[in-house]
Parts: structure tokens; C-alpha cells; sequence
């Protein structure tokens, strides 16, 4: 097996006339943390949402733990987690049913739902309809739901936005402990002093294309 | 399956209130029509077949649209899709929770419709076969376009713009079966039309399936 989890060459996206991203080529090696930084509408979330294929790419390639981005969405599903601007989650239901929901679909056991909830100090709030939270805590039920997927692969798009200070450390802890699973994470983020400290590459976007990608940290 | 469906009837659980609404709505619509035949009671019980199944397929609109407002709301569906969930047990699960909602107003109705109309049967649970092969035949294709229509901004008018048109040949059936259950049946033409009914629910049902992913998936 290939020691990337992520390759893309010349990947390109277009939203009506214009190229959100254009020309990518990156590498990102298998259970690295990279730090994806770039002005607002410099790509960040388009190149997320093309890897978790949620949209495909207009041209070029890309695979994710070797399956390709066109050919194996399904496959590339199931290794992935993505934490969206969108928090993906029902209004009407609790967090737990929430949580419920997705280990429903997936499969597996819901004995995990109450622990994670308490790790996003969200326990004692486990049964209280979602529309009740703020975007904070609803951003922090969202990762309560990356960590139930149990991911190879997560991209988080801006894990910071509308955390408070102990949401920031509560990101970093569960960076840190997706890179001691083995995942590969992509964090794109405008917290880059903060993301240094846990990332290993840097990943530099300007208008839809690459403008840098170092090691950074331990890896430099 | 279970999962979708167990998510579906939670989520409409949730949103109870809006049954009742819904309800309301479609038992205003039968007090309308009646206005518009007059208080001849053999012209009121001669169309109240009709009325009945235009009330519901008002209401449908209603229910069926809304039943995609929690899966937009925080783009929740997306969510699902990318666990993966399959796009088909998806659909089945939301289309089948839909025609039970359905298939209890659709009953509900019925009373509103015997006191505006004085129009009944003795024939209940044929009559309830007849709302709930009915209630399929607006269900299948209700829950596919109202998928399809869930992102656009005029989704209250394109649903029944596309809905209606495709949904006519079981709601000709529903229309004539429960007529024949009120007005009575002296030809014995029931079960042809309950037939071409059921025959419209399986293609609906299986063709709407097949094309959900295509319609939700990019």
C-alpha cells in the first residue's frame, strides 16, 4: 500500500465560469496532520469538498487511500470524515439521537455515543433538542460524530470557528488523538499559529491553486 | 432500511404539530369544494370521491415538501451520504414514512368527508385499502421530486407543477375505486381499478428508487 492518502494531480473544479480550484497537484503523506491555510474563497473548502466527494472534480485525478475520487466515492466514504461548514445534523433531534442516527447507518454500536458526548462536554445536554445549542455546541456535536466514524482520512474545514478557548484546546486534543489512531488529517484553518503546534505540513492555497506546501514542525 | 426508517418517524414524531396543521388544511379544502357544487346532497355525494383525493393531494404537497426541510436545513442528508449511506434505502425509507403519513390523513379525512358529503360506505376496510394504495401512488414520485425541488427557491410551486401531471393515472384509479366504494359497484369494476392502481405504486415505487441517487448525488 502506498504511503500517501492523498494524491491529486491537476484536480480543477469550476463553479459556472470560475475555477474555485485550478491545477492542483498535492501529496499528502498517510497519518501526517496538514495544515491547509489561504484566504476566505482561496479554494480551501472546494478542494475539501471535491476529496470527501461530495463534488467531483471537472479535471484532473485524485485518489484517496488509492481509491479514486471518481470510480470509488463509496469506498473513499467509508475511510473519510468531513466536518463541514454545515454541521449535518437534525435540527429536531437531540445530540444523542443524532449521534444515534449516523451509528444507525453505519452499522455499529451505540455504546460509544455517551462517552464521545461527554469528551465534547456536551453530556449533560445529551438530550436536548440540537436547535437548542449554539453554533459552538453543535460544532462540538459534530465532532463527537467525526470521532464515532473512526475515520482513516479527516479533513476539518475551520474546527476553530465559533469554538470558545476551551473548544480550541478540545480540537487540538482530538487532533492529536486522530495522528496516535493513525488518521491523515487536512485542517484548513486561519488559526495558523495555534495549528502549527499539531500539524506537520502546510498546505498554502491562493486562488484556487497550490502557492506552498512544507514540512513544517518535527517533519521540517 | 430500519435505521432510515426509525430516523424518519423520529423526525415526524418531532414535527406532530404539523400533521394537525396539514390536517386542518386538507379539511378546509373538502368545506371549499363543497361551495363550489351547492347544497344539492346527490351532486356532493356524486363528487366526493373527487374532492377527497383533491383534498389530499393538496395536502401532500405540503407534507411531502416539508418532509425535505430537516434534510437541508444543515445540509443533514449530504451528511448521510457521505457515512455512506445508500442513496436507495435513503429514499425507501423517507418514501415509506411519507405514504404512512399520508395514508393516516388521507383516513382522517374520510369523516370530514362523509359529514360534508354525506357520503359513506359500509366498506370501510376496502376503503382504507383504496387510501393506502392512494397514498403509494402519491408517495413514491411525491418523495423523488420533492428531493428533487428541496434547494430550489420556488419548491412550493415546482412540486405540484412536476408532481401533479405524472401522478394522474393513480389518482384516476383512486378517484374511480372510491367512488364505486360510496356510489356503489353494480359492474364489479373494483378490482380492475384497484389493480391498475397497485400496478402504478409498483412502477412508481421501483423506478423513483432506482433514479434517487442520481437526483441527490451530485
Amino acid at each position: 500500500m502506498s504511503d500517501l492518502a492523498i494524491e491529486a494531480e491537476n484536480l480543477a473544479r469550476r463553479y459556472g465560469r470560475r475555477w474555485a480550484l485550478a491545477d492542483v497537484s498535492i501529496r499528502i503523506p498517510a497519518g501526517s496532520v496538514t495544515m491547509v491555510a489561504g484566504r476566505n474563497g482561496s479554494g480551501k473548502s472546494t478542494l475539501f469538498r471535491v476529496l470527501s466527494t461530495v463534488i467531483r472534480p471537472d479535471l484532473g485525478r485524485g485518489s484517496v487511500l488509492g481509491f479514486d475520487l471518481k470510480k470509488h466515492r463509496e469506498d473513499i466514504r467509508r475511510s473519510l470524515a468531513l466536518l463541514s461548514h454545515s454541521n449535518y445534523l437534525y435540527e429536531s433531534l437531540t445530540a444523542r439521537e443524532n449521534l444515534e442516527v449516523v451509528a444507525d447507518h453505519l452499522g455499529i454500536e451505540r455504546t460509544p455515543i455517551p462517552m464521545l458526548l461527554e469528551r465534547v462536554a456536551l453530556g449533560s445536554r445529551a438530550d436536548d433538542p440540537v436547535s437548542t445549542f449554539s453554533a459552538g455546541m453543535r460544532k462540538r456535536v459534530s465532532f463527537a460524530r467525526v470521532l464515532l466514524q473512526e475515520p482513516r482520512v479527516v479533513l476539518l474545514d475551520e474546527p476553530y470557528a465559533q469554538l470558545d478557548p476551551p473548544g480550541f484546546d478540545l480540537v487540538d486534543s482530538v487532533v492529536r488523538e486522530l495522528k496516535m489512531r493513525g488518521a491523515t488529517v487536512l485542517m484548513a484553518t486561519h488559526q495558523l499559529e495555534r495549528t502549527a503546534g499539531v500539524s506537520d505540513y502546510a498546505l498554502t492555497l491562493e486562488a484556487g491553486r497550490v502557492q506552498s506546501f512544507t514540512a513544517i514542525g518535527a517533519r521540517a | 432500511m430500519i435505521a432510515a426508517l426509525r430516523k424518519e418517524m423520529l423526525l415526524q414524531w418531532r414535527t406532530r404539530a404539523q400533521f394537525l396543521a396539514v390536517f386542518v388544511f386538507g379539511a378546509t379544502s373538502l368545506l371549499l369544494f363543497s361551495f363550489a357544487v351547492g347544497p344539492n346532497a346527490e351532486d356532493l355525494r356524486k363528487f366526493s370521491a373527487g374532492f377527497l383525493w383533491l383534498g389530499l393531494l393538496l395536502s401532500s404537497t405540503l407534507t411531502l415538501s416539508e418532509s425535505f426541510h430537516a434534510e437541508m436545513e444543515n445540509r443533514a442528508l449530504e451528511g448521510l451520504l457521505l457515512l455512506p449511506a445508500d442513496p436507495r434505502v435513503l429514499y425507501y425509507g423517507k418514501a415509506i414514512a411519507n405514504w404512512l403519513q399520508l395514508t393516516f390523513l388521507g383516513i382522517a379525512l374520510v369523516p370530514v368527508m362523509v359529514v360534508l358529503y354525506d357520503a359513506g360506505t359500509t366498506r370501510i376496510p376496502m376503503l382504507i385499502l383504496v387510501v393506502a394504495l392512494g397514498a403509494a401512488g402519491l408517495s413514491a414520485p411525491g418523495t423523488l421530486y420533492a428531493a428533487m425541488t428541496a434547494q430550489v427557491k420556488s419548491k412550493q410551486t415546482l412540486l405540484p407543477l412536476l408532481l401533479f401531471p405524472l401522478i394522474v393515472p393513480a389518482l384516476l384509479a383512486s378517484v374511480k375505486s372510491t367512488s364505486l366504494l360510496i356510489l356503489g359497484d353494480p359492474m364489479g369494476s373494483l378490482g380492475s381499478w384497484l389493480s391498475l392502481l397497485g400496478a402504478f405504486d409498483a412502477i412508481y415505487w421501483a423506478l423513483c428508487g432506482l433514479l434517487y441517487g442520481r437526483v441527490v448525488e451530485e
